[in-house]
């Protein structure tokens, strides 16, 4: 099956300084693929080369293309907004926005120019019961988002992505702020989530990366190592730093 | 603390005698003595503030986004930021001056209340756009992040985000200009005459509440009048003030949990 997600050649520069050299590597449809690597090694770069949200640092600039659908994202004719509709993210920090969960939810659908209430309230109810928060906040839509635990939080911020539709979900260490029982809910909730959406997420946790998902990359000081099943890195890694990183030697 | 209570107290103990509500609707009558009340500047002060804050929001709020959100850093940019806060120390008798060359002379609006809210506007423009600034610096990148992955555009993040998470800190900053408009005097002084007259349209000369005060005092023998006009103003400031606090309170409470 064709990846839904091709990474071709792709060079990245924050003003003189190279991060990401050369990467190729793919992400399959309606699967979960893993960057992982040390700090600083630019995984959450390559992350968002994918809906071009390194787009509004200064400074930055990509060589190669990247390909949704075999489209370049980066061709000059490309829409940026309808890009980060199709490709939705969900950031470290969870960063809800300082509105009641109801608007926060319907913040994306409102953008696109959806305005009949009944419609607002049938895509909100079915975001939250896709990102499993439905149940405990069902009855204080009204409430704000703010108030939420961390890992509420993080839940309300993947259905405000779920609400816009996207196609495929970044997530940039989506659960390094939150507590054990928060994260595990959240990985359940990306098993849910794959059989529709194509799933990149970085972690700098390994353990992480091994139970959740289907295909790993390992980043180093901007190269692409290894990538492959994650069966397969995490058992028999076939190069030597990524042994060494797996096994904790370093990182 | 104990200063400004000594100030306000002596001012409302000395204003109170001359307080009545006949004083709030008879118009001043003039003359060395300063009979009458105080109701034609009651009504110009509204005019003016009014006006002036309908010049001045949009065009300062304006601003204000635009040099934090869009405006790239560059030379150009960075020399407005310093004019803006250059401006800001800036005498406002030296903006008078300027309006009574540009707005009372020049464009020939004459001494009026429409060339001392312009006035005004231009005095408090920086205090307004650095406040508003400040607010926008506040709001977490965050925000700005999650609202463009969503597929917002910039200005319906601005919109529909960055704004309404800023408000409370712009409408502080509103809130200070009003109270800055109302206690200002020497810029009015050359822009908007003395007439005591009840305005009959902002294109009418007329004297501000505080204007009506550094009148009394120094041009009648009615110091008791000039202290009665002086605490309606410090009563109305005090408020303003409470409303302030008052507002960013409330919303400090909406954004950060609660109900």
């Amino acid at each position: 099956m064709e990846p839904k997600i091709k990474i071709r050649g792709v060079n990245f520069f924050y003003h003189r300084h190279q991060v990401l050299k050369n990467i190729n590597m793919d992400f399959p449809d309606r699967q979960i693929t893993a960057i992982i690597g040390p700090s600083g090694c630019g995984k959450s770069t390559l992350l968002r080369a994918l809906n071009r949200m390194n787009d509004l640092v200064s400074g930055a600039r990509l060589e190669g293309e990247v390909l949704l659908d075999n489209e370049n994202v980066y061709s000059p004719n490309l829409d940026v907004v309808n890009l980060r509709k199709r490709v939705g993210m969900v950031f470290q920090q969870p960063n809800p926005f300082p509105k009641s969960i109801f608007d926060n939810v319907a913040f994306g659908p409102r953008m696109l120019g959806i305005t009949a209430q009944s419609r607002l309230n049938e895509i909100v109810e079915k975001s939250l019961h896709q990102a499993a928060l439905w149940d405990e906040v069902k009855d204080n839509l009204h409430k704000s988002g703010m108030a939420l635990s961390g890992g509420q939080q993080q839940r309300l911020c993947i259905a405000r992505v779920l609400a816009v539709e996207p196609e495929v979900i970044l997530m940039d260490e989506p659960c390094s702020a939150l507590d054990p029982v928060s994260t595990m809910r959240i990985e359940e909730l990306m098993q849910e989530l794959k059989q529709n959406y194509t799933i990149a997420i970085v972690t700098h946790n390994m353990q992480q990366a091994a139970r959740a998902s289907d295909w790993t990359g390992f980043l180093l000081t901007g190269d692409l190592i290894e990538y492959g099943r994650t069966g397969e890195i995490f058992s028999r890694p076939k190069d030597k730093r990524t042994e060494d990183y797996i096994t904790g030697r370093f990182g | 603390m104990l200063v400004l209570l000594l100030i306000i107290g002596y001012i409302i103990v000395r204003g109170l005698p001359g307080f009545s509500w006949d004083f709030l609707i008879t118009p001043p009558a003039g003359g060395l003595a300063g009979e009458g009340g105080i109701s034609s500047t009651i009504v110009t002060t509204l005019y003016l503030v009014g006006l002036t804050l309908l010049i001045l929001v949009p065009v300062g709020i304006g601003a204000a986004i635009y040099l934090v959100e869009y405006a790239p850093d560059n030379r150009l940019t960075r020399f407005i930021r310093y004019g803006v806060q250059t401006l800001a120390g800036v005498p406002s008798i030296l903006f008078g001056l300027f309006g009574f060359a540009l707005f009372v002379t020049a464009l020939h609006f004459r001494f009026s209340i429409l060339s001392g809210a312009l006035t005004l506007a231009c005095l408090l423009l920086p205090v307004l756009i650095t406040a508003t600034e400040e607010a926008l610096k506040a709001v977490p990148r965050s925000y700005r992040a999650g609202a463009m992955a969503l597929g917002a555009t910039k200005w319906q993040a601005v919109t529909h985000v960055i704004l309404p998470a800023a408000l409370p800190g712009i409408a502080t900053g509103v809130i200070l200009c009003a109270g800055r408009a109302l206690g200002e005097t020497a810029c009015l002084y050359v822009t908007m005459g003395g007439s005591a007259a009840m305005p009959e349209s902002l294109l009418s000369g007329g004297r501000s509440l505080a204007l009506h005060v550094f009148y009394l005092a120094t041009e009648t023998n009615a110091m008791d009048k000039a202290m009665a006009t002086a605490a309606v103003l410090i009563v109305i400031i005090v408020g303003l003030n409470g409303l302030t606090n008052f507002i960013s309170r409330r919303f400090q409470k909406r954004i950060c949990g609660g109900v």
